[in-house]
């Protein structure tokens, strides 16, 4: 067990520095930053003080080093159109996207859990292909369509719910139950088969044998040995939510990272851009390393082995 | 008989689809481009609208129809051809990666890891403003971006087929490593990658849309569908149909390449087991 | 105890067991016996009804200590399973459920037949753990199912049927799966356990030398029906039905076999029985087959206690 944490834990570093090339390479791609922060209206002289100031004349390994030096002391370097430092606006966006995702996992796996065992109790019965079939209306719903629509209807013509911006809680009702679909489908497919396998399983009718409610049954027995495979998929949900949620934010003009990244990216503001991918990176390697440990402390055997 | 109507629709959308996009734009009478001031925003026929516009214009006064057929065609070369670059990136390390196993092995894993640690939407916005936005540079963008699934189903398959007997005895016979992998597994593992790229063509045509409604997709005055849908988002309080017609379309067209993506799959596992 | 009587169990158009009628009395080990295949383990989950979804049960009679099985709901029947009626079955690798501990899914079973405390429940449960032979059950109780061997998970099983004091016990192949040095260790807990509790024993085999071992009554299966029931010792000496001849005979009993005799398999395999299937299901593989034999069979009773289906008289 401890070699296979260590093992996930160099191979985490690894990823993290492969991204951290590549979210680099992103914002040279496009030529010169300089132009970019500078303005329209700026002379050449301009141009060549800011390339100074931000180091952009110096050879590119030179400035991905710097760069990544940087980073490993938790600078990440100062926004060209905030004037602030990186660091400080992910600070204040951080949370805000990290509480839709919360919000968002929550109403997928309080839709997709249910459902998915409903589905494997009546697995080949018209119940089960209904289901099914609601998976696959999630998969092809695209979300920000989704998103107006529901702003449309629920937000402007019955005035349930706010449709934009963050004033209490409510405001992050309908944006993560329009994130909770894109994760929808394959965690319902998930617990299904899960499902399907543990309830075929001779230990179910072991349960059977002993005379133990249906609810003990479905619920203690079955779900548990289904947990584990779900766990995982939903982690890596979160991280795709997080990364998706730049979407939603912008439909629902919520200030959150994704937000953020979408402003960054449509004014060539770099080190934001370059921050906020390596960040969500990072969340995504984290996930994936604690959803194998809950893994672990889920399944004995893994633990105890 | 309905256990393959979820498989008929499917086909029988991406069949209408596939025909809207070839003969399409030179049936409406209308050039999907042309502006008309004076008649912008006209309802579709259904809500007392003008017949010479059956869904009506745009805020610019094109016709919203052959827009949307046009639309039709952009998603599709977009879906097709981003599935076809994806598919041959992924296909090739995932087969290298299950058949030569070891650091091979290792490798690919390290790069589909370090591929799903990429947040997708961002990557691709990213990269999409920085080249300048086109047709060409969505497809590639997309492209290089979604061959993970591709390469995890080309992975685990090929170690299934590498183990069984007539594979091991064509290696044993003294057939080239590559001439196995050309004629033992591609075409064992070629029903699971059809159900991929039906998957993936999916995937593509509604990231394109994500990125086109984001401003950083296929550029204007092109007729994507997200982009439509993002022009509208302006009136569409006042009316709504103008991100109903190509939300619905975009929605209805990735629903039917699922469902036949999902036929494909069951059939080919009962033409297996059969 | 247990009154089972024209049992058929289909599964769409195949069935499996096809009028099998059956009696358990109080404090007898009945050995079911008969090859692979038969219908022995589909018979043990008809009676239990936990016969999987798709498979169809039908019977004149299942009567368990008066009390009618066949009128009882699903919630009826889950208060008698795990209580009056115990089963353990021929999996103990994977008949346990991995995710939790012993002492939890032993404690369980009582818990929810009898009530109580946990600990009164954990109490009961060590107790049980030592009484089929489980040193150390204190450590046992905290482990997990993987942490056992496949020995130690059927006593373990043993132990969970044994919990609330059941009536009757159904023993599906409890030694099967296991290694043949734990076998003996096994058969002889349930022997005594069996004696010493005084249960109804239904132990389900393939194996004639568990029968002569431990059963008192024993009935011969064969593709889907009850062909010779006798008590142990009157089926050895004077079996009837061909079935039944041909299978003591293709079995070395010890001290029964002489050397240099030879084995004497019987030709062919267990056909499939449709629904529709009339007349003796063996007269394919009978060498003693005739014309009657493909229309109904009677039941002929050779002693109190001794019957057989079959043309043949004695």
């Amino acid at each position: 067990m401890r070699r296979f944490i260590l093992r996930r834990a160099i191979l985490g570093v690894l990823v993290c520095m492969t991204v951290l090339v590549i979210s680099f390479g992103l914002t040279r791609v496009a030529g010169d930053p300089a132009l970019a922060v500078a303005g329209p209206q700026a002379t050449a002289a301009d141009v060549a003080a800011i390339r100074r100031a931000y180091g952009l004349d110096r050879p590119l390994p030179e400035q991905f080093f710097t760069w990544v030096g940087a980073v490993a002391r938790g600078d990440l370097g100062r926004s060209y159109l905030f004037r602030e430092p990186v660091a400080n606006l992910i600070r204040a966006r951080l949370p805000i996207t990290l509480t839709l995702g919360l919000v968002g996992l929550g109403f997928a796996l309080l839709i997709a859990l249910p459902l998915g065992i409903v589905a494997a109790l009546h697995e080949g019965t018209p119940t089960d292909r209904l289901v099914m079939l609601v998976a696959l209306l999630g998969q092809a719903m695209p979300s920000f369509w989704l998103a107006l629509l529901l702003i449309i209807g629920l937000g402007l013509r019955l005035q349930w719910l706010p449709i934009s911006g963050i004033d209490d809680w409510t405001g992050y009702l309908l944006p993560g139950l329009v994130l909770a679909f894109s994760a929808i489908p394959a965690l319902m497919r998930l617990t299904r088969s899960g499902m399907i396998d543990a309830l075929g399983s001779d230990y179910i009718r072991t349960a059977r044998a002993k005379g133990l409610s249906r609810a003990s049954i479905v619920l203690k027995h079955a779900a548990r040995n289904a947990a584990m495979p779900v766990v995982a998929i939903a982690a890596v949900q979160l991280g795709f939510m997080l990364g998706g949620s730049i979407v939603i934010e912008s439909v629902f003009s919520l200030p959150g990272l994704g937000f953020l990244a979408w402003e960054s990216i449509s004014k060539n503001d770099f080190p934001v851009v370059q921050a906020v991918v390596l960040l969500l990176a990072v969340i995504y390697i984290a996930l994936t390393l604690f959803a194998d440990l809950l893994n672990a402390a889920l399944d004995p055997r893994l633990r105890t082995g | 008989m309905l256990r393959h109507l979820p498989t008929a629709l499917g086909a029988l959308i991406v069949g209408a689809a596939l025909l809207a996009a070839l003969f399409g734009p030179s049936l409406v009478p209308h050039d999907p481009f042309a502006q008309d001031l004076l008649r912008r925003l006209v309802p579709p026929a259904w809500l007392g609208g003008d017949a010479a516009h059956p869904l009506g214009t745009d805020q610019l006064g094109r016709d919203y129809l052959a827009r949307l057929v046009y639309g039709a065609r952009i998603s599709l070369v977009i879906g097709v051809v981003a599935a076809l670059t994806s598919g041959l990136i992924g296909i090739t390390l995932g087969v290298l990666g299950g058949f030569f196993g070891g650091w091979v092995d290792d490798l690919v894993m390290f790069a589909i890891t370090c591929r799903l640690s990429i947040p997708l939407i961002l990557v691709a916005l990213a990269v999409v403003s920085a080249v300048g936005s086109s047709l060409s540079v969505v497809v590639l963008t997309l492209g290089l971006l979604l061959w993970d699934r591709f390469a995890v189903v080309a992975r685990t398959t090929t170690m299934q087929v590498r183990r069984l007997d007539y594979v091991a005895a064509a290696q044993a016979a003294g057939a080239s490593g590559f001439h196995v992998l050309w004629r033992e597994v591609l075409p064992n593992i070629a029903h699971h990658l059809v159900v991929v790229a039906t998957l993936e063509v999916a995937l593509a045509i509604l990231l394109e849309a994500v990125l086109s409604f984001l401003g950083l997709g296929v550029p204007a005055p092109l007729p994507s569908w997200g982009l439509m849908i993002a022009e509208g988002r302006d009136y569409m309080f006042f009316e709504p149909w103008v991100i109903m017609v190509p939300g619905l379309s975009l929605f209805v067209l990735v629903l039917g390449i699922n469902l036949l993506g999902d036929g494909l799959r069951d059939l080919l596992a009962a033409s297996r087991d059969a | 105890m247990l009154d089972v009587a024209g049992l058929r169990v289909s599964f769409g158009a195949i069935e499996a067991v096809h009028g099998v009628s059956l009696r358990v009395r109080h404090g007898e080990t009945h050995c079911l016996v008969g090859e692979s295949g038969c219908g022995k383990s589909v018979t043990a989950l008809a009676i239990m009804g936990l016969l999987a979804r798709g498979a169809r049960r039908r019977a004149e009679r299942i009567g368990f200590d008066g009390t009618d099985l066949l009128a009882l709901s699903d919630r009826g029947m889950g208060r008698l399973r795990g209580s009056r009626i115990g089963m353990i079955f021929q999996e103990p690798m994977t008949s346990l459920n991995p995710a939790y501990t012993v002492s939890s899914q032993l404690t369980e079973v009582y818990r929810r037949h009898r009530g109580g405390t946990r600990a009164a429940a954990t109490e009961r449960a060590a107790a049980l753990l030592g009484r089929v032979g489980i040193s150390a059950p204190g450590l046992r109780l905290g482990q997990f199912p993987h942490q056992l061997s496949g020995g130690l998970r059927q006593r373990v099983m043993i132990a969970m049927a044994l919990m609330c004091d059941p009536d009757l016990l159904i023993a599906d192949e409890p030694t099967t799966a296991l290694d043949v040095t734990v076998q003996a260790g096994i058969l002889r807990l349930l022997a005594a356990l069996q004696a010493e509790m005084g249960l109804a024993l239904l132990l389900i085999t393939h194996d004639l030398g568990v029968v002569a071992r431990v059963a008192h009554q024993v009935s011969v299966m064969y593709a889907g029906e009850v062909v010779e029931s006798a008590p142990v010792a009157a089926l050895f000496a004077r079996p009837t039905h061909p079935y039944t001849q041909g299978l003591l005979a293709s079995v070395p009993v010890p001290g029964k076999l002489r050397r240099g005799q030879p084995l004497d398999p019987i030709p062919g395999s267990v056909p499939r029985i449709p629904p529709d299937f009339v007349g003796c299901g063996f007269r394919e593989r009978c060498r003693f087959a005739m014309p009657a034999c493909a229309v109904a069979v009677p039941l002929r009773e050779r002693a109190p206690g001794h019957s057989y289906l079959c043309q043949l008289t004695p």
